[in-house]
């Protein structure tokens, strides 16, 4: 056993990094389907975003000015598409999620091609900031650093966000939202505004693994297309609204996508469809959905 | 109203007329390109007997489309390229891929139904990008000969069209007819009221499963003739970005009436295979901008727009009118006045 673990230690690694990037992701996805039953496939269009604001202001040179102002330009650029995004799809409400994922749909498309346009097609390589862009030892591994350091942001964040959403008033509005919209509106609290909260805290969050994923992922096109169907995955497994589900698919899939392209890769790349399949037949509504939702 | 062949009649006939003469007077690019619109076309029907009529909105339906493609490509290169055996492979082979997957998907509800699908559709991509031995992997399957009638290859545009017209009018005819029937309203009532169709003595299981696989297999039909018509298929040609465009098609066109999206799936392939290219390529951003203007502007899609005209008759009948189920949008609650079930009332979704 120990042998085996030693064998795959990288593997399990990367799959922790990718699953801290998947639960930063996912997180916003999920909240603002649970609570508003808004379906937003242009959740990935908003990590493509973030990708090119982290080529453009990192994108060659090693500096942490340059990846800091990047994060920074990244969570404005998320928080205002999240308020168009939340404004958009307002008039949808109640008419299904046929139409949400059409609209979504079409501006995802609408800013991957703008994003074409503007950086051509080229895939592009964003660099670590410098202490992080180096290798370092793990139990006799050397491994880069920069995924170290992801997963660290990564635990941070759910820490954060759990806490949010557990342990204070505003957490406790938007998880009273997401078990019933109706009666919060009845208490006199303005829906309207804690949707476009959350979209704005959602997208922005997707924004930032935008930049967070340039140094391991970089930035290309098609690359939203990828990130969507991922983090649909998670919040999928997950169930749909729950924070815990976010992180416990997150890390699931972060460890499928490595482990599993590790260790069987001829069935790698049906295992992340072929798990989420599974997952919906055996709890269709997700491992930690509730009954009630969707 | 005089004449005894209502005017929706009469159109469909001179429409049908007019598409079989193309060939006569329009160059082969056009044409060819036409055929593609069809293929397109019944692809987005059929996807509509699954959206407008049954209320079950699939984000893997081009995964269909893409097992008749890739039979009816592989029957031609390795057994038979003679008239319709190379499609009549590509519908059964479809039909049981939506049999096997539909089994599982039409179990789940709303949002889980779009991920099932979706996660099918990208499985069945993965499937042939992975199997290629079989399928050519990522160069996909290429030289598959020409259809042969008769022992003479068909290989001038204008009888591939001729071909593939022909049996894009039959599988329509097949999905209209499904709609038509009482099976296509007891589709209808389980999408406006499936609580209600469950307590009359329907399966509504059984009843999604059937109307899952017919759609399926006349996807497989149109992927069928696709092989025909482009003689290359390739796993894009199944993936998630197929499957959006047809939903596309099916809300521009407008859900449920069937030659709506037939109209909208040209309308999609005109802009990303005509006008894409001399926008660098860039056609998708075009799509994208009427993905959002179809969802505001066009709430019930064209077919919506010629309803609003077609409403003031007041001899308007609810049988031959192909208007009918226009008003029909995925999860709205307004009632739908056509079909056999007239007492389906709206009833509120699963949550209270």
């Amino acid at each position: 056993m120990t042998g085996w673990f030693a064998d795959n230690f990288v593997s399990i690694l990367n799959g922790l990094a990718i699953g801290s990037l998947l639960f930063i992701l996912a997180v916003g996805l999920s909240l603002v389907f649970g609570m508003m039953d808004v379906l937003n496939l242009g959740h990935g269009a908003l990590y493509l975003i973030g990708a090119y604001v982290g080529y453009q202001f990192a994108g060659d040179v090693s500096s942490w000015a340059g990846f800091l102002t990047a994060l920074g330009v990244a969570a404005v650029f998320g928080i205002v598409a999240g308020l168009i995004l939340s404004l958009a799809t307002q008039p949808l409400i109640g008419r299904g999620h046929l139409d949400q994922a059409l609209l979504t749909l079409g501006v995802a498309l609408v800013v991957a091609e703008v994003i074409s346009i503007i950086f051509g097609d080229d895939v592009q390589n964003v660099v670590a900031p410098p202490g992080l862009n180096s290798s370092v030892e793990v139990l006799g591994n050397t491994y880069p650093a920069y995924r170290l350091a992801l997963i660290g942001v990564g635990a941070v964040l759910a820490v954060v966000v759990w806490l949010v959403i557990e342990k204070t008033s505003l957490g406790a509005l938007i998880r009273a939202s997401v078990s019933d919209r109706e009666m919060v509106s009845a208490v006199g609290v303005d829906n309207r505004k804690v949707k476009a909260g959350v979209f704005a805290f959602g997208s922005m969050l997707a924004a930032l693994a935008g930049v967070l994923g340039g140094p391991v992922y970089g930035a290309r096109t098609g690359l939203d297309e990828t990130v969507l169907l991922l983090a649909l995955v998670v919040i999928v497994i997950g169930g749909l609204g729950s924070v815990r589900g976010a992180l416990i698919g997150a890390l699931l899939i972060g460890q499928v996508e490595s482990l599993g392209r590790a260790l069987v890769p001829e069935f790698a790349s049906f295992m992340l469809f072929g798990a989420l399949a599974l997952v919906l037949i055996v709890r269709p509504r997700g491992l930690f959905g509730r009954a009630g939702a969707a | 109203m005089t004449s005894r062949l209502p005017l929706p009649r009469l159109i469909s006939l001179a429409v049908l007329i007019l598409l079989a003469a193309v060939p006569l007077f329009l160059a082969p690019f056009p044409t060819d390109m036409l055929a593609r619109m069809l293929i397109f076309a019944l692809l987005a029907v059929s996807l509509d007997l699954l959206v407008g009529i049954t209320g079950l909105p699939s984000l893997g339906h081009a995964a269909y489309f893409g097992v008749g493609a890739y039979t009816a490509g592989l029957v031609s290169m390795h057994w038979t390229a003679a008239a319709p055996i190379p499609l009549l492979a590509a519908v059964v082979v479809a039909a049981l891929a939506a049999g096997a997957t539909g089994w599982l998907a039409v179990r789940s509800h709303g949002v889980f139904f779009l991920m099932l699908t979706l996660a099918i559709g990208e499985l069945i991509q993965q499937l042939a990008e992975s199997w290629s031995d079989v399928t050519g992997g990522d160069n996909g399957l290429y030289g598959i000969p020409a259809v042969e009638i008769g022992g003479a290859p068909i290989v001038l545009v204008g009888y591939v069209y001729w071909y593939v017209l022909a049996f894009a009018v039959v599988g329509f005819l097949v999905i209209w007819a499904v709609s038509r029937s009482p099976f296509g309203a007891a589709l209808r009532g389980i999408r406006d009221n499936e609580p209600r169709m469950r307590s009359l003595g329907y399966s509504p299981f059984r009843y999604k499963l059937a109307g899952f696989v017919i759609a399926g297999a006349v996807a497989g039909l149109a992927g069928g003739l696709l092989s025909v018509q482009q003689r290359l298929v390739t796993p894009p040609d199944l993936g998630f970005t197929v499957s959006a465009l047809a939903l596309l098609a099916v809300a521009v066109g407008g859900a449920g009436s069937l030659w709506g999206p037939a109209l909208g799936a040209a309308l999609v392939v005109l802009i990303r295979d005509v006008y894409g290219p001399d926008l660098d390529g860039h056609g998708t951003l075009v799509l994208g901008i009427v993905f959002i203007v179809a969802v505001y502007a066009l709430r019930n899609g064209i077919a919506g727009l010629a309803s609003t005209r077609f409403r003031r008759r007041p001899d308007r009948t609810h049988t031959g009118d192909p208007t009918q189920g226009t008003s029909a949008t995925i999860g709205s609650s307004e009632s739908s006045p056509d079909g056999d079930i007239d007492a389906v009332d709206n009833a509120p979704s699963a949550k209270p």
